[in-house]
């Protein structure tokens, strides 16, 4: 199938990056022939992202050769590395929200005349859509489509450039798992072409799927490359990881205690003022984990808002271990024993420009001892911030610098460590492991189940499906603010959530 | 008929508005790249001085407006690096430069053994069309008996939409001030796009500054500009972001500075208000036009460039 004599579509050689002192990409060789689906795969921080970029065009190297189709190339900037027929679809999608569809395919595109034509580019978006079984309709502004929809528009960018190359970043993260098989399909037709792609990600089972040969980065450095076909699973895994994975187990354990957590009816606006959550019921028991599972932003953002007291329900009720809060701003949630992890963990979850000590009692400072009637004391925040960094394995403080200085996953035990402390009775947690390096997942993982076998009731609400799955008793699926389905963790899949996560009713009774 | 209040009125308002045309469509053009300037009166002075003396120089007003655009470009050019290269604040490098502009275009006024001060203009922009058509019943002041500069502030509206919304350099100038991050993965050059229409905006400016002392006050006196390049900013999010309604949110201001003229000749009881409370007749309109149009959810659809004063850094993570 592979010639190893013919051209190499893209040959990195040697590359170096750093950002801040952190060694992003440590001497990384990649080879990419024309035509395969090539999987980048690594845990987050590997550096996979950074290379990309650098192949993009994005970043500049710091040290290294770049060779695209046997010749070397030197990229300024992404418009030299689409030039070269290198394009990438980021993580995070670079469309510009206010612009149609069309007038996005259109931006920067240097063989378009200096007049734009609107009717043209329309029909080229559309013909180019159908071609590759992307549709999308292309006098649609960018912000009034579906993640799923604004993905295709990317890949279209990409091929209205006539790409030889397409880096996909992680693409199936925003997608269902019947959206990932659809994207998979394009990715074929693609490499039929004779296109090559990159295909960034963490799931071994899409990797194992779709690529011809698999690439593992580690730490910054380049791991290992072999062919997909004679790749097994737990060996990448361990390439990955570098050891062996201890995955946390639940306890399995059907007896449920008090609902401490009771939802009924809730309607909590959205952003623009149009309803997100429409009309939700549910309750979390003492001592069990309830899922969330939904593709983002089907209203689990405004869901916990509305449930921690960040943003005023229009209607409904939530109550609190017997005590209704719906009316009630956070403090009072915080008095009737909630905490919560937010998704943004710098900035909503913990004070970046604070110490750690300081936003260890950022809870528990109206109270002893931290307080001494209205006066502070600092010795206490002090002392009590050091037995918490020692008791919770918080790894890189520096005592008198502020916190934002620490990693994602230091970041995440220390804002765990604030709330379980607390003792609470409830907990919500939204994407907790999110970027995070497996040990700390492990840590996270570990704690949420020890709050659950203390008795707290545990609100789990994560893109993850694979962390659904793992930790929690029950799981309820979001799509468009209504909840779609309920499952128990002995009834669901990762399939039969992705036809829930889609909008698909389930029709088999729990 | 074409000596009544009302269209001597409206052709003074255009009279007024004209400089403000000039230095809303181009804080318009700026600010679509992204970059919020705040350095539009001291532009406006600094092209005023410099086309002023070059006319006073040469007696060519053709020569003054080259040199009030050269002047404005070049000035604006401080902010274009201060705000794209080195990525400091642009409110604070914006009101320095108004700050300077002001200072430079007052000295230059005063400077040398034969300061300009006082000095009138050694040519200036009169009606192009005397008689004939200029004289028909109500269109012909209307619309025929301007000078050349009404006119290209017409074209100039007229051009910069048209640039905006049916070029390609005009969607990459929309995209860059919409998301740069996205604007440069597609290929635009993120920087250049800002510059170029940062020092555009400040040739737009110096022009619309140089029609004071070369059209309206044919004379150099120190600031002859009042503070039009604080509401052309204003004018700017009046006309929400488009340069077609730049033209009438200016002619309205024009109306507006011009009232209390018109209400002095109108005799009792209008004489009676006192001037300097009509005089705050067009800084009052702006601050209820920025109220009424800003407040609440019609902000939303102003159609302010999302990255407006933000410093883009292309490997920020």
């Amino acid at each position: 199938m592979s010639d190893s004599t013919e051209t190499l579509t893209v040959d990195l050689r040697d590359i170096h990056k750093q950002f801040y002192g952190v060694k992003a990409n440590e001497g990384v060789n990649f080879q990419l022939r024309p035509g395969e689906v090539h999987a980048l795969l690594g845990e987050n921080g590997a550096g996979k992202s950074t290379l990309c970029s650098i192949l993009a065009g994005l970043y500049r190297p710091d040290a290294g050769e770049m060779i695209i189709e046997g010749e070397p190339v030197v990229f300024k900037s992404p418009k030299d590395a689409l030039a070269a027929g290198i394009g990438m679809v980021y993580q995070h999608f670079r469309l510009v929200p206010n612009l149609t569809v069309a007038e996005n395919l259109a931006l920067g595109h240097h063989n378009l005349g200096v007049m734009v034509d609107q009717k043209d580019l329309q029909r080229d978006a559309t013909q180019l859509g159908e071609r590759y079984g992307l549709p999308v309709d292309p006098t649609a502004r960018i912000w009034q489509l579906s993640v799923g929809e604004q993905q295709r528009v990317e890949i279209l960018k990409l091929l209205y450039r006539d790409a030889k190359v397409l880096i996909l970043d992680e693409p199936t993260a925003v997608l269902t798992p019947q959206e990932s098989q659809s994207l998979f399909s394009t990715m074929r037709q693609l490499t039929d072409e004779g296109r090559s792609v990159i295909f960034v990600s963490h799931k071994l089972h899409e990797v194992k799927q779709v690529s011809d040969r698999v690439s593992v980065m580690r730490q910054g450095q380049m791991v290992g490359e072999i062919d997909t076909a004679d790749a097994e699973p737990k060996d990448l895994a361990r390439m990955m990881v570098g050891r062996d994975l201890e995955l946390p187990t639940r306890a399995e354990d059907d007896s449920t205690g008090q609902p401490m957590l009771v939802v009924r009816d809730l309607r909590v606006p959205g952003d623009r003022g149009l309803e997100s959550v429409k009309g939700v019921s549910f309750e979390v028991r003492s001592g069990e984990v309830v899922g969330v599972a939904g593709v983002s932003g089907n209203g689990q953002r405004e869901l916990a808002y509305g449930l921690v007291g960040l943003r005023r329900p229009t209607s409904g009720s939530v109550t609190l271990d017997g005590v209704d809060v719906t009316e009630e701003n956070v403090l009072e949630h915080i008095r009737q024993g909630l905490a919560y992890i937010p998704q943004n963990r710098l900035g909503m979850g913990l004070s970046p420009g604070l110490t750690t000590e300081d936003n260890l009692g950022l809870k528990a400072f109206r109270e002893a001892p931290y307080s001494k009637g209205r006066q502070l004391v600092p010795a206490a925040f002090k002392s009590r911030g050091k037995d918490l960094i020692e008791q919770y394995d918080i790894r890189g403080v520096v005592p008198g610098l502020p916190i934002r200085l620490l990693s994602g996953g230091n970041l995440q035990k220390a804002l765990l460590a604030r709330e379980v402390e607390m003792q609470p009775k409830i907990l919500i947690a939204r994407s907790p492991t999110r970027g995070l390096d497996v040990g700390a997942t492990e840590a996270v993982r570990n704690s949420i189940l020890r709050e659950r076998s203390r008795g707290t009731g545990v609100l789990l609400m994560s893109e993850d499906l694979d962390e659904l799955l793992a930790l929690s008793d029950r799981l309820i699926v979001l799509y468009e603010g209504e909840i779609v389905g309920e499952l128990t963790a002995r009834m669901a899949t990762a399939e039969r959530l992705g036809l829930l996560m889609a909008g698909q009713r389930d029709e088999v009774a729990p | 008929m074409n000596d009544s209040q009302l269209i001597l009125t409206i052709v003074a308002a255009v009279g007024l508005g004209t400089p403000l045309i000039f230095a809303t469509v181009g804080e318009i053009i700026t600010e679509r790249a992204g970059i919020l300037n705040l350095g539009v009166q001291g532009t406006m002075l600094v092209g005023a001085v410099a086309g002023f003396w070059a006319t006073f120089q040469s007696g060519s007003l053709t020569l003054g407006i080259v040199a009030s655009l050269l002047a404005g470009a070049a000035f604006s050019l401080i902010h274009a690096f201060a705000s794209i290269t080195l990525r400091v604040s642009q409110i604070v490098s914006g009101l320095a430069l108004t700050i300077f502009g002001t200072g430079l275009a007052s000295f230059l006024g005063k400077a040398g053994s034969d300061p300009l001060v006082g000095e009138p203009a050694r040519d200036q922009f009169d009606s192009i069309i005397s008689g004939g058509i200029a004289d028909w019943p109500i269109i012909g002041p209307l619309v025929f008996g301007h000078d050349i500069l009404v006119y290209v502030a017409w074209i100039a509206a007229g051009a910069a939409s048209y640039y905006l919304f049916r070029t390609r350099m005009g969607l990459s100038l929309r995209a860059v001030g919409e998301d740069p991050a996205s604007a440069e993965s597609a290929g635009v050059n993120v920087a250049w796009v800002r510059y170029v229409h940062v020092m555009a905006g400040g040739a737009l400016a110096g022009l619309g500054g140089a029609y004071y002392p070369l059209a309206l006050v044919p004379t150099w006196q120190d600031n002859p500009i009042g503070a039009a390049g604080w509401i052309a900013i204003a004018l700017v999010i009046l006309a929400s972001w488009r340069p077609w309604r730049a033209l009438f949110a200016a002619y309205l201001f024009g109306a507006a500075a011009r009232i209390q003229f018109t209400l002095q000749t109108l005799g009792e009881p209008w004489s009676n208000i006192p001037a300097t409370i009509l005089a705050m007749i067009p800084f009052v309109l702006a601050i209820i036009a920025m109220i009424a149009l800003t407040s609440g959810k019609r902000a939303r659809f102003l159609g302010a460039p999302a990255a407006l004063g933000i410093p883009y850094f292309r490997e920020q993570r």
